[in-house]
């Protein structure tokens, strides 16, 4: 039986007085790769923001590797959504990639050749190396997530939490996410991804957190992502989800063509 | 020898301001320092009653300390008042402002200070506000050293903390995962706003304290991708508007404080057109 790595315990969060989680309750064991997965609004990204500490909790504990947040905050990483930061920011790739070098201890020193080169090592990993220089405005939706992730590569933690990294990119840097996704797994770190697209979950994860404000299921992408949980976490909002669902069942998931350069 | 005085206070003015305006323009925070730069008034006019002059430094203090209440007050509003984060500026400023307004016309007498002072300054009177020491030698100018040692601290700050200052206006969320206090940085760069804004005010009043925090700044955005470069550019529009702004002044003979804003102003519209044209050549050789 694999340790536990994030444990959720009766999570209520709210947005003045409107529960945006209610009473979310589950544990993620070590070295899986975990998606979250929701309809709009249903509290993923919530979610991820208060196991970092971002947003204040109304009711509930989390608690990663058995221990709090500010014991482990070392060993845990967070990449939040694109969308979030502005990307117009006078700062070159290299820059923002150091900054998952920042400590609290060492916020008001000089970064260490070690530093550097960890940075480097990291851009090397998502594929980025010659556009170390290149200003952040100027890259692709794929290429500024990849960026986000050679950040928090950076960080060298055992737990990554990342908000819709799949979002908006292209094949070339589609590939290129779930390859390190896979990557880290492989070296046994434990990875939680928000995502929003209902055909690739069977393919990219092991388990699957399914949710709507409250938890529908949490367990083994097998077990757990399945008809009957979908049409909980999701209602008869979608009719497309109809066909999903249907295939779902039938087992023949379509594999997405793969279309442009994959380097 | 006076044109040297008034423009070396400009350019020190300008890089108080400057420097810790960059951080306002990329936090997207530009009128919170106008609001503190307002809202430092009734702190420097009660200062000023209780110590009865204009040199000490709890007034300094004293005075920063009303400008970090101002944020203070800012923040209240737009958390727990609900209200958007422009109308509680709008709101905290205009009001404090007005409250300096009403104690200096209501102590006229008393204080060296009238209302045209704290809009428009008195930079060409720096030169007459000698520095003598018991020896009778004289130090130059009075507000040069003051400036000059606000100047040094904002420096430092910058310096040792550039890091801090840098992630936390990138991304305050991340900062947070990593454990850097975002509060912290927020309320260290504004009580350095605060200080930067009251040892100008004396000398160049509110209207041109605004102009510097806010106008080099943004002209260096328009001509930089990094940020070493944009507090390097910042520096240089500021030395460069306290210059232009003087020869304006001489040559129409009229305010000092005015033509140096204007001259801000005229440097950013050059930055704005050389910015457009070189898209537009780069564009044309693309194609």
């Amino acid at each position: 039986m694999p340790k536990t790595a994030i444990e959720v315990h009766n999570l209520t969060v709210s947005y003045s007085q409107r529960p945006v989680l209610w009473d979310v309750d589950f544990s993620l064991p070590e070295g899986k790769l975990i998606g979250i997965v929701g309809p709009n609004g249903s509290g993923k990204t919530t979610l991820l923001k208060s196991i970092m500490g971002l947003v204040p909790l109304s009711g509930g504990f989390v608690r990663l590797f058995d221990q709090p947040l500010d014991e482990v905050r070392s060993q845990v990483s967070y990449v939040p959504q694109r969308e979030s930061v502005d990307w117009d920011f006078p700062a070159r790739v290299k820059d923002v990639v150091l900054m998952g070098r920042y400590r609290p201890q060492n916020l008001l020193r000089r970064l260490t050749r070690v530093d550097r080169e960890v940075a480097d090592w990291a851009l090397q990993q998502v594929r980025m190396q010659e556009f170390a220089q290149r200003q952040i405005s100027q890259l692709s939706g794929g290429q500024q997530q990849r960026v986000f992730i050679a950040r928090s590569l950076a960080q060298q933690a055992n737990l990554y939490l990342m908000d819709e990294p799949f979002a908006g990119v292209d094949a070339a840097s589609e590939k290129a996410i779930l390859d390190i996704l896979l990557e880290l797994k492989d070296r046994g770190k434990t990875l939680l991804i928000v995502h929003h697209d209902l055909n690739t979950v069977r393919r990219y994860f092991d388990w699957v957190v399914l949710m709507n404000t409250r938890l529908v299921a949490a367990g083994p992408v097998e077990e757990v992502f399945t008809e009957a949980n979908l049409q909980a976490a999701y209602g008869g909002q979608l009719t497309v989800l109809a066909q999903v669902v249907d295939r779902v069942q039938e087992g023949e998931f379509p594999v997405r063509e793969k279309k442009g350069k994959i380097g | 020898m006076d044109a040297f005085w008034i423009i070396l206070t400009g350019t020190l003015v300008a890089l108080c301001c400057g420097l810790l305006g960059t951080f306002l323009v990329l936090r997207q925070m530009a009128m919170v320092g106008d609001a503190i730069s307002h809202a430092v008034l009734p702190g420097i006019v009660v200062a000023y009653l209780l110590a009865e002059s204009r040199d000490s430094l709890p007034m300094l203090v004293g005075a920063a300390t009303v400008g970090v209440l101002a944020t203070i007050l800012i923040e209240w509003l737009h958390r727990v008042g609900r209200m958007q984060t422009d109308a509680s500026i709008g709101l905290s400023y205009t009001t404090l402002f007005a409250i300096g307004i009403i104690l200096i016309s209501l102590f006229t007498r008393q204080v060296d200070l009238d209302q045209d002072c704290v809009l428009y300054g008195e930079i060409a009177y720096v030169p007459l506000d000698l520095w003598i020491p018991a020896d009778g030698l004289s130090l130059g100018p009075r507000p040069v050293w003051i400036l000059g040692g606000a100047l040094l601290l904002i420096l430092s700050f910058i310096g040792i903390g550039y890091k801090g200052l840098q992630l936390t206006t990138f991304d305050p969320s991340y900062a947070a995962t990593l454990g850097v206090s975002t509060v912290f940085w927020h309320y260290a760069l504004m009580s350095t706003v605060s200080l930067a804004t009251v040892v100008s005010f004396e000398s160049v009043g509110a209207i041109l304290v605004v102009a510097f925090l806010i106008v080099p700044p943004a002209t260096a955005y328009l001509l930089t991708d990094r940020l070493p470069a944009m507090l390097g550019l910042t520096a240089l529009f500021g030395f460069l508007s306290a210059v232009l702004g003087y020869g304006m002044a001489v040559a129409t003979n009229g305010s000092v404080a005015g033509a140096m804003a204007v001259a801000g102003g005229i440097w950013f519209v050059l930055a704005l057109g050389i910015r457009f044209f070189k898209k537009k050549i780069i564009s044309i050789i693309r194609t």
